[in-house]
């Protein structure tokens, strides 16, 4: 590949901040390693005027969060006309927002667990006492509540009963005032990176000692050897194509490009449920897409170069 | 596959519970401009005068470069001790150059006491709240850290009493209690002459160490003179001071005053540790103190704090609310408050970052359950008007967060 000039972009203010950065140092080593001329760019009022004067080729990012997933950048990079990684504008903003997203899967006949939106506004105008008595008997126990935009697990909680549901959409509102409550599917937590239209292989999430009470949080996600990571998942090959098949079905609808993951459960029937696209996968040591590249055969450079090829084509 | 960390299986017992934190991570935000940032420590340096700080610099390696740039001793260098000597004086305290052992900031003579004093299992009591640092420093030995609640004055100390007898009563003891006795860190407040006394004769009676950490002393918003522990009982309390707050925290100067056995141990493990302080940073620092009316600067610090925490304070008043209580700190650099009940300081930072304000939850400052509804809020480092705007948006938060807890009948 050519040496191209290119401005990594990450951190800004989004609560993944500090993820981010650490995305954005790898994927700014790894670039400089092939012979590619690197600028680290971080997010603020100045970030645009920055690229303009710096006229990269393409723009990497490596951004987690609001302001970065949700459509705002990349929205501002088509406006200038620079060439980014990952989805576009439109793209980002339906992937960023779970409700969104798995009304667009549901619409398709992609499998997605069941759910409810549930806004802090709806919930101080109408009363939790009529609302939340409606919402378990709509939804079967147990269930997960997820804040509607928002990643790594952030304000995310657990329902085994019907009293934790109180507390885990109070935790869920304080990262979002939409939180999207969903049918708990139990099974074995997968994730499928496609990269370029491609899928590599499924990466299993493999929590030891996971019970009721052991999730894949914060904690499990950045803490090195918390999650061992298994590539590719230790499930029979026609429901890891069935996973794969639905992954690539979910990314085409969304409109996603270069690069995304989708992140999914598959139950003891070997029915993959997704649970959202993330269109700024993590790229940190222990993030899912680069241990799927490894598990092909493919490096963490040749990952990213693919990744910044794949935009500029 | 290649695993993540390859050094996984090599780390000490002791490493076990570093994991990756999402608050630590929410703090990554905290450092940028657009967030009015009430959660760091950091002194405003500004009040100095750079230009003079490099002349002093440069008179040091001019006149005793070859000094400066060489390994140095174990204990600190003579001359500094000796102007150390001088400050401490300043706090009413009398001690000789050889008393004193030159440490890293105040930090490392808590790293180095307690890797003197505490063995695995050990009780050491803390006032509660206490500072996070020490509180670290401690928990790489692995001691049983035991909180002593406070109030407007300082430590209870009926409930000092009453943790050192139920511990009697089980057949323990403390080895010793940590305290910063004045403009406490989290709480601002400072501990009355009359509970001085009572703290020092209880431990006389259970034969306990006192580490009196000094660190805010000069920064009194009335300018009173409060007396040091170690004044009152000098073979039972070991006095901790540093530069930090009065000069320069870059510096890392800070040192311990000791009882002679407990001086000659700690230079040891200083030694062992990094073999000396650095002569360059002694040799300014001893310039510094010998040449600069350092005592003027400590008013001016003072007083720009008082300012600020007049600010943080009035501001509390309109814009939080009526229920949450902040005790008037007496100095310092740092503000307690409660929040109405039903409020976690922790689980509500993320709105905070997502409102761009930034403070420590309270629950950092306790080795074990508390401070949930608690937060702390430095006044010495944000300006008085950034200030307001950080407390308007704080307030704006724990109204929005009592008003949700309300929606759901909490």
């Amino acid at each position: 590949m050519e040496p191209l000039r290119i401005a990594v972009i990450a951190g800004g203010l989004s609560l993944e901040r500090e993820v981010s950065l650490h995305s954005g140092a790898r994927v700014t080593a790894a670039l400089e390693s092939r012979g590619h001329e690197v600028t680290l760019l971080d997010v603020d009022s100045q970030v645009i005027d920055r690229i303009e004067e710096m006229k990269p080729d393409v723009a990497y990012l490596a951004l987690h969060g609001r302001m970065g997933e949700d459509g705002t950048v990349q929205g501002l990079l088509e406006l200038i006309g620079v060439p980014f990684t990952g989805p576009d504008a439109r793209a980002s903003a339906l992937s960023w927002d779970k409700a969104v997203a798995k009304g667009v899967w549901r619409r398709h006949g992609i499998p997605t667990p069941d759910w409810i939106s549930l806004s802090s506004d709806a919930v101080r105008d109408l009363g939790a006492a009529r609302v939340l008595p409606r919402v378990i008997e709509r939804l079967p126990m147990p269930l997960v509540v997820k804040p509607a935009q928002g990643g790594a697990s952030m304000g995310v909680g657990y329902v085994n009963q019907e009293s934790d549901l109180t507390d885990a959409l109070i935790g869920s509102f304080r990262y979002h005032p939409v939180a999207v409550v969903e049918r708990f599917v139990a099974g074995t937590e997968i994730a499928v990176s496609i990269v370029d239209g491609e899928p590599l292989p499924p990466v299993e999430i493999d929590l030891p000692g996971r019970d009721s009470h052991r999730h894949y949080d914060f904690s499990a996600r950045y803490t090195p050897g918390a999650t061992t990571l298994h590539a590719p998942a230790r499930l029979p090959a026609d429901v890891l194509d069935a996973a794969t098949a639905a992954a690539v079905l979910a990314y085409e609808e969304c409109g996603a490009r270069h690069v995304t993951r989708v992140d999914m459960i598959v139950d003891p029937d070997g029915q993959p449920w997704l649970l959202e696209l993330d269109t700024c996968p993590g790229m940190t040591e222990t993030s899912l897409l680069p241990a799927a590249a490894e598990a092909a055969g493919e490096s963490f450079p040749s990952l990213c170069e693919r990744i910044v090829a794949a935009a500029i084509s | 596959m290649s695993p993540v960390d390859p050094h996984l299986s090599r780390y000490a017992s002791r490493a076990n519970g570093m994991t990756a934190s999402e608050i630590r991570a929410l703090f990554a935000v905290a450092s940028r401009p657009e967030v009015v940032s009430l959660a760091g420590g950091m002194p405003d340096v500004s009040v100095l005068d750079f230009p003079t700080v490099g002349e002093v610099a440069a008179q040091v390696f001019l006149t005793n470069g070859a000094t400066a740039l060489q390994y140095g001793g174990g204990q600190g260098t003579p001359a500094l001790r000796e102007q150390l000597t001088q400050v401490l004086q300043a706090e009413a305290i009398s001690a000789r150059a050889d008393d004193l052992v030159v440490t890293a900031g105040g930090q490392q003579a808590l790293d180095l006491l307690a890797r003197l004093f505490i063995n695995a299992g050990d009780v050491v009591l803390a006032e509660g709240p206490s500072y996070v640092g020490a509180l670290s420093a401690f928990g790489q030995y692995e001691p049983e850290i035991v909180h002593v609640p406070m109030d407007a004055d300082g430590l209870i100390p009926e409930a000092l009493s009453d943790r050192l007898d139920q511990m009697a009563a089980q057949g323990r003891r403390a080895k010793m209690l940590y305290t910063i006795p004045n403009h406490q860190n989290p709480a601002g407040v400072s501990l009355s002459t009359d509970r001085r006394h009572a703290l020092l004769a209880l431990a006389e009676r259970h034969d306990l160490m006192v580490i009196e950490d000094n660190p805010y002393g000069m920064l009194d918003f009335k300018n009173e003179a409060r007396t040091p522990l170690v004044t009152l009982a000098p073979e039972r309390v070991i006095y901790v001071g540093t530069l930090s707050k009065i000069f320069s925290p870059g510096m890392r100067v800070g040192w311990v005053l000791a009882p002679r056995s407990v001086r000659d141990k700690l230079v040891l493990f200083k030694e062992a540790s990094d073999l000396c302080q650095s002569n360059v940073t002694q040799a300014i620092a001893e310039a510094w103190l010998r040449t600069q009316p350092w005592q003027d600067h400590v008013r001016s610090f003072t007083e720009l704090y008082r300012e600020r925490c007049d600010a943080m304070l009035s501001e509390i008043q309109t814009a939080f609310p009526a229920e949450a209580r902040v005790a008037a700190p007496t100095g310092g650099m740092f503000a307690w408050v409660q929040l109405p009940a039903g409020i976690d300081t922790g689980a509500m930072l993320p709105r905070a970052i997502n409102a761009r304000v930034a403070y420590v939850p309270g629950r950092a400052f306790y080795a074990g359950p508390g401070g949930e509804q608690q937060m702390r809020l430095n006044f010495s480092y944000a300006t008085a008007e950034r200030i307001r705007e950080g407390i308007r948006r704080l307030g704006k938060l724990v109204n929005d967060e009592m008003s949700l807890l309300e929606a759901f009948g909490r």
